[in-house]
This record gives structure tokens, sequence and C-alpha cells, in this order.
């Protein structure tokens, strides 16, 4: 089951115009939101999208930008608590969701 | 001409292959040190044993959690030599730990970076699996003179911190994204360097959300401490009835932990709203709801539970949505501002509710 969170993607833009057709964000995007079809990427997931930022940091044409960051609250508690940014990794989240120790 | 040695290594040569310390080496999970166009490097087993299970489990409870970590540097598995592909790895221990046990029967280079005992996908989030961080590791480590190719392959969650066209720009080596999932390497390795879209998706299922229930278990001593607190309270004056009046209301409060880390990431996709401070408050008033039912409270006291479990589960919830791989943070920030007055109010009402019904003995 695929699952959906509140206010996805909204910052997620694509220049279809200098888009190269590459696939690179395709390739490193975790949720499927891009595609590729006649030679240019397409965004087909834009509600899956979590804004990590991989797509707009390995496009080589740079026609893709969003605004990145983490999804997490108690990082945005941290922050509002100092007046700064939403602050990671203390105690939190952070050393945990390893996708990768899944087995 | 690699050669396997099972001696101590020499420092100075250990030193060359990007370490700065060497006790940091002397781990049971490295089997053994190659020296390789004279240096000295690591050869870390592929077979987990206990004690790295062991330390995944503590460490999955939070248990000295930072410093999990394992130093960076290039690493070796089984034997490889100039043309074997390079593994990149953050330097949490789990990380690492699932990079090595997915190579086993593979001759392979791990580059470990310095993501402060992070795991990769934060790490790279922070920007500690990055850019920058790479670029100084292949430099360090002079990996250009080891391998005789120039491919990297990163774990694809790496993609957030790491800039594949910078890489090949400060580097000359050409990043390859390999899968999401350490233990679909082989299947990759197997289909040519081909990703199919299960390597390639994030998912989030009932193992992945347990797995990271326990640290929220563990980092909620405060609340279960100050239900014990609350519940003790409620059944003053201290006479033979205390125990009856305070057990009820133990149960309820301390249930509240449970309802909010154990059983809400396991239900979470079922849940009603994308909130996850709702999806909690569902779950906290229903436990409250069945608490006051199967022990028959007052309605003043029900009430008062209800108040403070619906809030208290649902933030609970909320902190979970770090530990999600969904969420992005407009959403979180929306969550956390929207439902920032109504916990307050809920909390307090209840405990107004609790205090109230004490004074006037309703």
């Amino acid at each position: 089951m695929k699952l959906k969170y509140l206010k996805n993607g909204q910052t997620l833009a694509l220049d279809a115009g200098a888009c190269v057709g590459c696939g690179a964000c395709v390739d490193v995007c975790p949720h499927a939101v891009f595609k590729i079809g006649g030679g240019k990427a397409r965004i087909v997931g834009r509600d899956y999208c979590m804004e990590c930022g991989a797509c707009a940091r390995n496009c080589p044409a740079g026609a893709l930008s969003v605004k990145a960051g983490v999804g997490c609250a108690a990082a945005i508690i941290i922050g509002k608590l100092r007046g700064t940014a939403p602050v990671c990794g203390e105690g939190g989240c952070c050393g945990e969701s390893e996708p990768s120790s899944c087995c | 001409m690699s050669m396997l040695l099972n001696r101590k290594p020499d420092p100075a040569q250990t030193r060359q292959a990007g370490f700065l310390m060497l006790e940091g080496l002397k781990k049971p999970w490295v089997e053994k040190f190659m020296v390789f166009k004279g240096r000295t490097i690591p050869v870390a087993a592929t077979r987990l044993s206990c004690a790295d299970r062991w330390g995944s489990v503590k460490a999955r409870w939070g248990y000295r959690r930072m410093r999990y970590s394992v130093l960076p540097g290039l690493y070796a598995v089984g034997a490889p030599a100039e043309a074997s592909p390079v593994f990149v790895s953050a330097n949490y221990k789990m990380s690492f730990d699932a990079l090595r046990s997915s190579l086993a029967g593979v001759d392979a280079w791990i580059l470990v970076l310095d993501t402060k005992g992070i795991n990769v996908w934060c790490a790279a989030g922070k920007g500690s699996f990055g850019t920058k961080e790479l670029l100084g590791r292949i430099a360090s480590t002079k990996l250009a003179a080891v391998v005789g190719h120039r491919t990297l392959i990163l774990p694809q969650l790496g993609a957030s911190g790491v800039s594949a066209p910078e890489i090949a720009r400060g580097s000359g080596f050409r990043v390859e994204w390999g899968p999401v999932r350490a233990c679909d390497i082989k299947a990759w390795l197997a289909a040519g360097g081909r990703k199919d879209e299960t390597m390639r998706s994030v998912t989030f299922y009932l193992r992945d959300r347990m797995a990271v229930a326990p640290v929220e278990i563990a980092h909620s001593w405060p609340i279960l401490l100050a239900a014990l607190a609350l519940a003790a309270l409620h059944g003053l004056p201290a006479d033979g009835a205390w125990f009856g009046r305070s057990f009820p209301a133990a149960i309820l409060l301390l249930g509240i932990v449970p309802a909010g880390t154990v059983v809400f990431p396991a239900l979470l996709p079922w849940l009603p709203s994308r909130a996850f401070v709702v999806k909690g408050a569902f779950l906290g008033a229903l436990w409250a709801l069945f608490c006051g039912l199967a022990f028959g409270m007052p309605w003043l006291e029900a009430a008062a539970g209800l108040c403070l479990a619906a809030p208290t589960a649902g933030f609970l919830a909320m902190n979970f949505t770090g530990a999600s791989t969904f969420t992005c943070q407009p959403g979180a920030l929306l969550e956390v501002e929207r439902s920032f007055w109504p916990m307050i109010t809920s909390i307090a009402a209840g405990l107004a509710l609790a205090i109230g019904g004490k004074i006037f003995g309703i």
C-alpha cells in the first residue's frame, strides 16, 4: 500500500524546457514521482513526493527545483523552541529509520 | 598483487589507508588485514555475529545509539582487486552491517563516509552523507590509486545529500545509484546494475514500521512516569481503597504509550485522516473509552482520561513522522502548528476535570 501524507510535493517544480530526459530523477526518486516520456521527464506522482531533494540535487540540467526538508515533527518542534530552522538528530528519529537494515 | 595476512597491521601503513586511529580497528568484525599496493586495509566479515545482531537490537532501543559507529575510511570484503566495485556507506554501524552482510561472496571495496554515526538517509538529509564529504574521503583514502576504474556505487537514499554531477566534476568518479535496500544488492549485481521499481522504492510495511517502534517506546519514559504520578495522586487519600482508585487510572494513562508507539505504527495505513496527530488522537480516545467502559469509571473520570489520552497519543504519533518514510516538511509543520493549542487545551481540560472531580467529590 502506498501511503500519502499532507501537502506533498507542493514545492517540486520541473522546467520541461531545460529537461534533457536523462532519467537521473527517475533513478534517485524513492517514491516513483517521475516518468520519462518523449525524451522528457514528467511528474506523475506529486502526491507521493516527500521533498527529500534527491532529484533536484542530481539533475544535470538544473531543470528541477524543490524546497527540501525533513518531514519530522520533532525536528520542527525543537527548531521552534530554539527559534531556528528544524533541527534533527538529537534523540529523535535519526539513526533509526534505515530501510537498508530491513533484512 | 594483493596478499592476505593474519597479522597485526603496521600503524603507519594503516594511516595511509585513510584511518587516523588504529585502536578503532581492533574490532571482532574486522576479519583480518590485507596488504594491497603497499597499503594495509581492514577486511570486514560478511557474516554478522551474535554481537553484531545484539548491537543492532540495543541501537534500535536507543541504547548508546549515537555512538554506534565505525571508523570512516576504506575497507575490503572478500579479496578485492583493482577492478572490484566500490560501495559507499555511512559510518552508522547498522548501515555498515547491512551493506557488508549483503556482500557475502562478493569481492569489493567499501568506502565508509563520516556521517557522525547517522544512517545514510538521515545523514543525506543533513548533508553529512554529502558531496563534500565524499570528495574529501575519495581524496584522503587515495581511492583513485587503489582501483583502476572510476565508478562508485552509492545507496540510492544517499542521493538527497550527494550530487552525482558534482562528484564527477570534482573527482572523475561516476556515481551509480544502487538499490535502496542493501539486501537487494546481489540481485541488482546479477541484473547488471539495472534497478526495477521495487529496488528503487522506499516501503513502509508493517515490519519496517515495527522496526522503528522500540526507540519511540524508549523515549516515552517521561510520559510513563507522569502517568504513574497522576494515577497515584488520583487515588488519594492514601487509605485502604487507594490502590482500587489508582489502578484503573494507571492502566488508562500508562496504556497511552503502547497505543501511541506500538498500536499506532501497526495500524498506521488504516487509521482515519492523513495527519499522524489525528490518527494517534483517535487511538488514544478509543483506548480511554475502552478503559472507561471496562472499569465502569464515573463519567467525569472517563472524560478526564479521554482529554488526557487523545492529545498524548496524538503527540506520540506525530513524533513518528520522523521515523516514517513518506512525510514532507510542509505537512509536518502543518500538523505541529494546527495541533499545538488543541493539545494544550485538551490536557489542561483533562487535568481540570480530574482535579475538579476530586475537590467536589463527583
